[in-house]
């Protein structure tokens, strides 16, 4: 029985691992070609048809390019930022329950890596380690332009993260648990939790394009200012990683808006379709949705990368602090008053 | 009617500082405008053209390589006046005269010619300000799709007769085909 679970789980984590991998890789070439698109261009299109062979070639690019180390005091330093990046990446994908189960050789399985009690608090505690990537790179670059970058950053992640945080406590007031696994369980058919907390969805929304250093709050890496930002000393497959971990995130944040807020795995007729097709193919057709809204999701990302311009450095600290956390603020206010009106009506003697 | 607000173009407009309401200072509706507007493009024609497969229309009047021209009975026309060096606004035209030998009559048309003629395709602009200037119909700026191509030496993009003169057969031809009509 122990020996089926560990190859049950050790399968499941691959599986997940490499479609990680997979969505990130080919997440590089849709934001080309979404660039493309949306500027009337039409992208990258020789390698392979219509281009899909180019995050290969992007990657043996990457791979075949000079080595280069700038002058540093930090050289080990220099090698464990990409690397942490590029793990805390990959962790958060351990907790998301991808579908609900599959029936398969008389065992139920659940279709996730692990399902523990604090899943949610789990991803918040990986997401802020990442935040130690960009750190450590950007200041093991022993260059200005990547401290800066490094630092805004920081700082930067580090005030969303708040936002964040209490945005989720009105959600969490509702579900009433951590568990990411029970909070799409109790969101079946259109039951989505965005249709009862949309000013969380929108706080979180927001701070999720600022973890995830897109535009328009791509401060640490502008261009502009800033050259490349912390990975302005990178090159080869430590460039590639941060890039690939940028990628891996975006995909992540992605699905915990879409397990979240939309639902997860659910669609309306979900229930029906595990009386009438079974419990497989109504999973299947699950994790085809869940996927759909991931999908949606990045595009939405790359989306408002070509609508919206990059943020002044004080309007985004502004934006942070004195507007997201006292409407997240009010919000858990709302939420709580909405729960308890019938104590709160017993109380005041209605 | 004061001067400030007299418009020739009908487009003038009157900068407005006013206040932005709560819902203005929101961007909400502002940034779902623009969603809208950046979705519109993912469905607008694109304009790239896939180069080696597509090839761009040339434009009727388009100036593409000189040439030296011959005449008739396969003479150079040209004879050495300069005229398209002084014309040349790039400078981009050095020449060398000689005079015509006896026995050279039948290689050039008049008295004296150009021993060496250089264009330097690094600095030509390809403006045609030299066949205009030419006298004799000696240089023209053809319509050949074949660029100057990219070399490693500056010394290769120094274009002299060798390259720039009309090939004798394809004088020939034109002369037969001139006799015919």
């Amino acid at each position: 029985m122990d020996s089926t679970i560990i190859i049950e789980k050790s399968i499941i984590i691959l599986v997940v691992f490499a479609i990680t991998m997979l969505m990130a890789m080919y997440s590089t070439l849709a934001e080309r070609k979404v660039a493309a698109w949306l500027q009337d261009r039409i992208g990258p299109n020789r390698a392979g048809k219509g281009g899909l062979l180019q995050p290969l070639a992007d990657g043996l690019k990457l791979f075949s390019k000079e080595e280069f180390e700038p002058d540093t005091p930090n050289r080990f330093l220099f090698f464990v930022g990409p690397a942490v990046a590029m793990s805390t990446a990959l962790m958060t994908s351990a907790v998301i329950p991808w579908g609900d189960r599959f029936h398969l050789f008389g065992r139920d399985i659940i279709l996730q890596a692990t399902d523990i009690d604090v899943a949610l608090l789990y991803v918040f505690g990986v997401i802020s380690v990442g935040v130690y990537g960009i750190m450590i790179g950007g200041w093991a670059s022993n260059n200005k332009f990547s401290l800066i970058g490094a630092i805004r950053a920081a700082s930067q992640m580090v005030s969303y993260e708040v936002a964040m945080g209490l945005s989720i406590i009105a959600l969490l007031m509702m579900t009433g648990t951590l568990s990411l696994r029970e909070i799409s369980a109790q969101q079946p058919g259109m039951h989505w939790n965005v249709f009862y907390q949309p000013l969380s969805f929108l706080i979180f929304l927001i701070c999720a394009f600022a973890e995830t250093n897109r535009t328009p709050f791509d401060l640490a890496e502008c261009e502009t200012e800033l050259i490349g930002g912390y990975h302005t000393e990178y090159s080869s497959m430590k460039m590639g990683f941060y890039l690939f971990a940028e990628y891996a995130n975006m995909f992540i944040s992605a699905t915990i808006l879409a397990v979240l807020f939309f639902g997860a795995y659910n669609y309306p007729g979900m229930a029906w379709a595990v009386e009438n097709w079974g419990v497989n193919i109504a999973n299947v057709i699950g994790i085809a949705v869940l996927f759909a809204k991931i999908c949606f999701f990045i595009f939405f990302y790359m989306w408002v990368r070509w609508t919206i311009p990059r943020f002044r450095y004080d309007q985004l600290m502004h934006l942070g602090w004195r507007i997201l956390i006292p409407l997240s603020i009010i919000n858990i206010i709302i939420t709580g008053i909405v729960i308890l009106r019938a104590e709160i009506a017993v109380y005041l003697g209605f | 009617m004061s001067i400030e607000t007299i418009s020739l173009s009908g487009r003038k407009k009157v900068v407005s500082n006013k206040e932005m309401t709560f819902f203005e200072r929101m961007y909400l509706i502002a940034i779902v405008k623009g969603l809208m507007i950046t979705i519109k493009h993912l469905f607008t024609r694109k304009v790239t053209i896939q180069y080696p497969e597509q090839v761009r229309e040339m434009s009727p009047v388009y100036r593409g390589q000189h040439q030296l021209k011959r005449d008739e009975q396969g003479r150079e026309n040209c004879t050495a006046c300069g005229l398209c060096a002084l014309s040349c606004p790039a400078e981009a035209i050095t020449m060398k005269a000689e005079e015509r030998k006896p026995d050279e009559k039948h290689l050039y048309r008049e008295e004296k010619y150009a021993s060496i003629y250089e264009i330097n395709m690094l600095r030509c602009i390809f403006c045609g300000l030299c066949e205009e200037a030419c006298p004799k119909d000696a240089i023209y700026l053809t319509t050949s799709k074949v660029l100057v191509p990219s070399s490693y030496e500056r010394e290769d993009f120094i274009f002299g007769k060798d390259r720039l003169v009309m090939p004798l057969d394809i004088a020939m031809q034109n002369a037969q085909l001139k006799n015919a009509n």
